[in-house]
C-alpha cells in the first residue's frame, strides 16, 4: 500500500473488536520504527482535550503504522472513538516509558484482564521472540468482552480464558486459572499481568506465595508523560517513582496498589461533570441545527 | 530654562486591575501604558553615551536606541530595534526581572527611580503586534547546514531565530504539544497571556524555522541519531530544568498534593482554569498551602486564589528577606490576600480514609548563622509543631534536571546534579557539534539568561558550521 498521501497521526484502520473497544492503526512512521514492547504514547484528540496515555500494542514499520487499542469509557476515550478512518489525532508523542525487560525465563505466563489484554500482546510477542515457552491467560467479565484471543493465542503455547460469569472458558477470575496452572505443576518462572488494578493486585498476591517474579504495568493518571509533572507518582518498595519514566512496568510484589487505586480516582467527580457537559452540548447542538 | 528635565519627573505608574477584581479572573494584571504615558516615560531617559543599562542585558538590547524611538512616537520602529537582538520582546517586557538586570544599572536609579525599561519594552512590543505591518524577513543565502534545537523554551527559540537569520536550516523539537517551554506550561495567563506568546513564536515560522511539537528527543530520536541518520550538522540542547522536586515528607502522595509543575501545567498548558471548555481537571481547594518562596510559588499561590480558594497560605522556611521571588510578584501576591507563613516548615501531610489531603503539620523555624549562600540558615524550633487544615498543597521548592537526554546520550558530560556541562563562552559540551544552554546547564534561572545562552550558542554554532566568526552583537 502506498503511504505517501497519509498525514502523521491519521487513522488508517478502525475496528470495534468488542463493545466500546476499538482497534486503531495510525500513521506515524517514526514511532512505528522505534517502539518497543511495554511503551506507550500520549495523545490528544482535539484542541482543549486531555493528554491521554495509551499503550503501543503493535506496529508495522513497513506501512509506518502503530496500533492502539482502547475502551471508550471516559470522556476523552469517547471523543477518540468518535473519529473515523481518515481523521487524524491532534497530537501523538512517543514512544514513552521504559521498554519491558525481556529475557528467556523458561516458562512465562502473560495475563490480560479486560482490555488490559491489549498491552499484553506486544510483551507476549517479545517474550516469545526471546525463546520463552509462553502461557497466556485472558480474563473478562463475559464472553463478548474477551478480546485478542486469536492474536494472543497464536503467540502462546497454551491459552486459558476465564470469564466471571462462565459464559466462555473457565468460570472465575484469571487468578483461578493461574492457581490451577500452578497446582498442575506448571513451572512458571515469570508472570506479567496487565489489567484493572484489583486484578493486578490479586495476581501479585498469588504469585508472591509461590515466589514467582511478577511484573505489572501501572496506569496512574498522567499529564505530560515525560517526567516533568510528577502527577503519575506511584509507590514501589516504599519509594516514590514516576510511572511514565521509571515504568510503566514495576515489580508487582513491591507496588502499593492501595495508593494507586486511590490516586486513580482523584478526578472522578470532574470526569462525571465533563461527560455530562458534553452530553448537554451535543443535545443542544442537535436542537440548534 | 526653568523647565525641569523629564528625568526629574517621577516614573509613570503602571495601570493595573484592582486586586479584588483580578482574583476572580485570569486576565493580565498590569494593563499596559497608554501611548502618552510611554512617550512621557521614554522622555525621562538621558540617552547615555555609554549606557550602563545595556551591560545588564544578557542579549544586549539597544535600550537607549529603542527608548529614543519611543519618545518620538515611533513605536513600531522601537519594537523592531529590540527584535534585532530579542525575539520575544512582549514576553520579556512582562516577565524579565528588569529591577535586577537593566533598570538597577540605569543612571537614574542612583538618585531616584530608573527609567521603566521593561514597561516600555512591553508597550512597544504590544503596539507593534497590534498595529505594525507584518515584518518581512529579508532572505539570506542558505548555508546548507542543518541544526536541531531540542526544547522550545526561551533558550531554544532564541538560538533557532539567530541561526535561521544566518541562513541555516533549523528544526525545533519540542516534547509537549505547545511551544514555549516554561512560558507556556509554567507562567500563568495573568502574567503572560498565551496569545501574546503565540504571536511571538509565530515570528520564528516567518524566519523559516521548522517547529515540531510532540517530539521527545531521546525517545523518538536520540542526539546521536540526529547527528547521524537524521542528517543534522549540530544540535543545541535546551531542555530546561523540568524535573519536579518534592519535600520527601510523609503524606506527599495524598490526593490533593501537587508539584508546582503539575499544578501549573494543568492550569496553564491544559487550561484547567477553563474546565468545561477544556477537559483537564484540577483540584480546586478551599484552603490551599503552597510550599516555597520563589516566583514559582507566587505563581502557584495566585493561581490557586483564582481557582476559587478561600484561603491561600504560603509556607516558607526562611524569612521575607531571603525570599527569592521578584519584589513585584511578592507585592502582587500580598495584594491578592495570599497569607505568608514565614519561618514555617511543613513536616508532614495528613490524609483521611480515602487518601485525601486534610491537613499539614507545620514546624516553626528561627534563623541561625549564615550558610554557604550567605543567607541565614533556618533552624527548627523543637516542640513548635502545629496542624493546619488544608485540602490542596502545591510543592514549589525548585526543579532539577530531567535525565532523559543524559541517559540517552553516551559521552555527554553532566555535573553531579545532572546538569549538562557546557562552556560558558560558547555553550559547547563534551561532544563535538552538541551545544547546550538555559536551565539544563545553569539550573533554574531566568527567561533572559536562557535567551542569552541561546544567543551565545548560536554564535558558536555558526562559527563551528561555517568557520566564520559572527559579527559582534546582533545576528541581523
Ligand atoms: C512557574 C515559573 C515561573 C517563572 N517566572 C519567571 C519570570 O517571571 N521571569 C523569569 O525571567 N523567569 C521565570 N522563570 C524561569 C524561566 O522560565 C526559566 O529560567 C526559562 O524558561 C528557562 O528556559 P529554557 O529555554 O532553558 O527551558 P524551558 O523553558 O524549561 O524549556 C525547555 C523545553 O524543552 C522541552 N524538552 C525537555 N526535554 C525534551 C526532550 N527530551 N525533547 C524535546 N523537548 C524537550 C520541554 O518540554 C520545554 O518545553 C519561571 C519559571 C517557572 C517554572
Ligand atoms: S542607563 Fe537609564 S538613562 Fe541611561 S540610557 Fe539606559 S535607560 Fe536611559
Ligand atoms: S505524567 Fe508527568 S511526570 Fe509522569
Amino acid at each position: 500500500m502506498s503511504t505517501e498521501h497519509l498525514r502523521q497521526n491519521q487513522i488508517v484502520a478502525k475496528r470495534e473488536i468488542a463493545p466500546k473497544t476499538y482497534w486503531y492503526d495510525l500513521y506515524h512512521p517514526k514511532i512505528a520504527r522505534k517502539r518497543q514492547a511495554g511503551q506507550f504514547v500520549v495523545i490528544r484528540v482535539h484542541e482543549g482535550g486531555e493528554r491521554v496515555p495509551l499503550t503501543l500494542v503493535g506496529s508495522d514499520p513497513d506501512r509506518g503504522t502503530v496500533t492502539l487499542i482502547f475502551q471508550a469509557v471516559g470522556h476523552s476515550t469517547m471523543e477518540l472513538a468518535r473519529l473515523e478512518v481518515g481523521d487524524a489525532l491532534l497530537d501523538m508523542a512517543g514512544p514513552l516509558g521504559r521498554p519491558t525487560h525481556i529475557e528467556n525465563h523458561g516458562t512465562a505466563c502473560v495475563i490480560g484482564g479486560g482490555y488490559g489484554t491489549a498491552p499484553v500482546l506486544p510483551i507476549a510477542e517479545a517474550l516469545r521472540g526471546a525463546g520463552n515457552r509462553l502461557i497466556g491467560i485472558i480474563g473478562a467479565r463475559t464472553r463478548g468482552l474477551v478480546i485478542l484471543e486469536k492474536e494472543l493465542g497464536s503467540l502462546c503455547d497454551r491459552l486459558e480464558v476465564a470469564t466471571d460469569d462462565g459464559s466462555y472458558g473457565r468460570k472465575g477470575f484469571v487468578t483461578d486459572a493461574l492457581a490451577a496452572l500452578i497446582a498442575e505443576g506448571t513451572d512458571i518462572r515469570f508472570v506479567l499481568a496487565v489489567g484493572p488494578t484489583p486484578m493486578m493486585r490479586a495476581v501479585s498476591e498469588l504469585t508472591r506465595q509461590y515466589g514467582i517474579p511478577t511484573m505489572v504495568s501501572l496506569n496512574p493518571i498522567m499529564v505530560d508523560g515525560t517526567g516533568m509533572c510528577g502527577g503519575c507518582r506511584v509507590e514501589v518498595d516504599g519509594q516514590t517513582k514516576f510511572a511514565c519514566v521509571d515504568g510503566p512496568e514495576f515489580d508487582g510484589h513491591l507496588v502499593n496498589f492501595d495508593l494507586l487505586m486511590k490516586r486513580q480516582g482523584a478526578y472522578r467527580a470532574e470526569e462525571r461533570q465533563i461527560a455530562e457537559n458534553y452530553e448537554h452540548c451535543r443535545i443542544a447542538g442537535v436542537l440548534d441545527a | 530654562m526653568s523647565e525641569v528635565h523629564p528625568s526629574k519627573q517621577p516614573r509613570q505608574p503602571m495601570p493595573e486591575q484592582p486586586p479584588a477584581e483580578r482574583v476572580t479572573n485570569f486576565n493580565e494584571v498590569p494593563l499596559g501604558y497608554t501611548p502618552e504615558q510611554a512617550m512621557a516615560e521614554a522622555a525621562r531617559c538621558l540617552q547615555c553615551k555609554n549606557p550602563r543599562c545595556v551591560t545588564g542585558c544578557p542579549v544586549a538590547v539597544d535600550i537607549p536606541g529603542f527608548i529614543g524611538l519611543t519618545k518620538e512616537g515611533q513605536f513600531v520602529e522601537a519594537a523592531r530595534k529590540i527584535m534585532e537582538t530579542n525575539v520575544l520582546p512582549a514576553v520579556c517586557g512582562r516577565v524579565c526581572p528588569q529591577e535586577t538586570q537593566c533598570e538597577i544599572l540605569c543612571v537614574l536609579a542612583r538618585r531616584g527611580e530608573p527609567v521603566a525599561i521593561g514597561r516600555l519594552e512591553r508597550f512597544v512590543a504590544d503596539y507593534e503586534r497590534e498595529h505594525g505591518p507584518r515584518e518581512t524577513v529579508p532572505p539570506v543565502p542558505a548555508t546548507g547546514k542543518r541544526v536541531a534545537i531540542v526544547g522550545s523554551g526561551p533558550a531554544g527559540l532564541t538560538c533557532a531565530a539567530d541561526l535561521a537569520r544566518r541562513g541555516h536550516s533549523v528544526t525545533v523539537f519540542e516534547a509537549l504539544h505547545e511551544l514555549g517551554g516554561v512560558l507556556v506550561y509554567g507562567i500563568p495567563e495573568f502574567r503572560l497571556p498565551k496569545r501574546i506568546l503565540k504571536a511571538e513564536v509565530e515570528r520564528l515560522r516567518d524566519l523559516g524555522v521548522d517547529l515540531q511539537t510532540s517530539a521527545v528527543i531521546g525517545k523518538l530520536d536520540t542526539i546521536e541519531e540526529l547527528l547521524g541518520p537524521e542528517g543534522f550538522d549540530a544540535v543545541f540542547v535546551a531542555t530546561g530544568a523540568g524535573l519536579p522536586k518534592f519535600m520527601d515528607i510523609p503524606g506527599e502522595n495524598l490526593l490533593g498534593v501537587y508539584s508546582a509543575n503539575e499544578f501549573l501545567t494543568r492550569s496553564n498548558l491544559m487550561r484547567a482554569y477553563e474546565f468545561g471548555k477544556a477537559d483537564t481537571p484540577i483540584a480546586r481547594g478551599k484552603r490551599v498551602m503552597v510550599i516555597g518562596g520563589g516566583n514559582v510559588a507566587m505563581d502557584a499561590a495566585r493561581t490557586a486564589k483564582r481557582l476559587g480558594a478561600e484561603r491561600v497560605i504560603l509556607a516558607y522556611r526562611r524569612s521575607r528577606e531571603e525570599m527569592p521571588a521578584r519584589a513585584e510578584e511578592i507585592h502582587h501576591a500580598e495584594e491578592e490576600g495570599i497569607e505568608f507563613h514565614l519561618l514555617t516548615l511543613p513536616v508532614k501531610l495528613v490524609g483521611d480514609e480515602q487518601g485525601r489531603l486534610v491537613g499539614a503539620v507545620l514546624r516553626k523555624m528561627e534563623l541561625g548563622e549564615p550558610d554557604e549562600s550567605g543567607r541565614r540558615r533556618p533552624l527548627e524550633i523543637p516542640g513548635s509543631d502545629y496542624e493546619s487544615p488544608v485540602d490542596v498543597v502545591v510543592v514549589a521548592i525548585g526543579a532539577g534536571a530531567n535525565p532523559l537526554i543524559k541517559d540517552t546520550t553516551p559521552g555527554l558530560e553532566v555535573n553531579k546534579w545532572g546538569y549538562i556541562v557546557a562552556d560558558k563562552a560558547t555553550g559547547a559540551t563534551s561532544i563535538p557539534g552538541v551545544y547546550a544552554g538555559g536551565d539544563i546547564v545553569t539550573g533554574s534561572a531566568t527567561v533572559i539568561e536562557a535567551m542569552g545562552a541561546g544567543r551565545t550558542a548560536a554564535a558558536a554554532i555558526h562559527l563551528y558550521l561555517t568557520g566564520e566568526a559572527p559579527e559582534r552583537d546582533g545576528a541581523s
